[in-house]
């Protein structure tokens, strides 16, 4: 019963964020790509949340689709001018062979999955990807990638303002 | 369930990037597909931690985020830079370093 509700509630969240990724590369207008590309990242949360990874669901609500999503509306509103025209280009032959490339990699790895033969789940503890049970394992194992990883922002941040400003 | 429909979920996500990255020429909504595709990876760590029982995949999977997120950032400023110089966004213009 449990397991055929989780089936339902699967598709009910993979239907919509395949649309919304493949709404992605089709829109014209970029802003439109943003937009979808944070709808796919809602309803990859709630697949998150399906695989009881509720911290990663929240910070994929919070970091992805609120700061790094803000972060490309910004640069789309400084960089689109007004008479843009998003006509469709022609796709080159390089391009249309690297998308039936690409649709051959999804199609190998989803032959391959099916060839393993069902991966049953296993049984987890009730506090299995909380913020407790994570928080513990990312400041004892994985405290020197943490702090590194603070370390990385950093960086990230001082980098992007050398870079974008035009006088220091 | 098992964690086969995860796995095929991400790997069709990926798919998609992949494909948005070859054909899409405008340099923003290229980065979109690159996330896209480090969201498919996340996901791919994230059904495999739960199939397994063991949390060291989520770890990874939050550090993959702040990754992407200090990726994005730097990235953006790039695209910004870029445009300052060359004034378009189309990677197809953008080809300097070919030569």
């Amino acid at each position: 019963m449990i397991d055929r509700a989780e089936v339902w509630v699967f598709w009910v969240f993979a239907v919509p964020l395949i649309m919304a990724s493949a709404g992605v590369v089709v829109a014209r207008n970029p802003v439109n790509s943003a937009m979808s590309l944070v709808a796919a990242f809602f309803f990859l949360a709630g697949i998150y949340v399906l695989l009881t990874a509720h911290l990663l669901a929240f910070l994929q609500v919070l970091v992805y689709a609120g700061a790094i999503m803000v972060l490309f509306l910004f640069v789309i509103m400084l960089l689109t001018t007004g008479d843009q025209d998003f006509e469709r280009t022609r796709l080159k032959v390089m391009q249309v062979a690297g998308a039936f490339g690409a649709a051959g990699v999804v199609a190998v790895v989803v032959l391959a999955v099916n060839r393993l033969g069902p991966m049953p789940m296993s049984a987890v503890p009730s506090n299995f990807g909380t913020v407790k049970a994570v928080g513990r394992l990312l400041y004892t194992q994985y405290l020197l990638p943490f702090e590194a990883t603070s370390l990385l922002l950093l960086v990230a941040i001082v980098g992007a303002v050398v870079v974008a400003k035009q006088r220091i | 369930m098992d964690a086969n429909q995860y796995i095929a979920l991400a790997a069709f996500l990926f798919g998609i990037g992949l494909v948005g990255v070859v054909v899409k020429r405008n340099m923003l909504v290229v980065f979109m597909c690159i996330e896209l595709m480090l969201n498919a990876a996340n996901l791919t760590f994230l059904a495999f931690a739960r199939r397994a029982g063991n949390m060291n995949g989520h770890a990874i999977a939050f550090f993959v985020i702040a990754v992407a997120a200090a990726e994005a950032a730097v990235g953006l400023a790039i695209v910004i830079a870029v445009f300052r110089t060359r004034g378009t966004l189309n990677v197809d213009e953008v080809a300097s370093l070919r030569n």
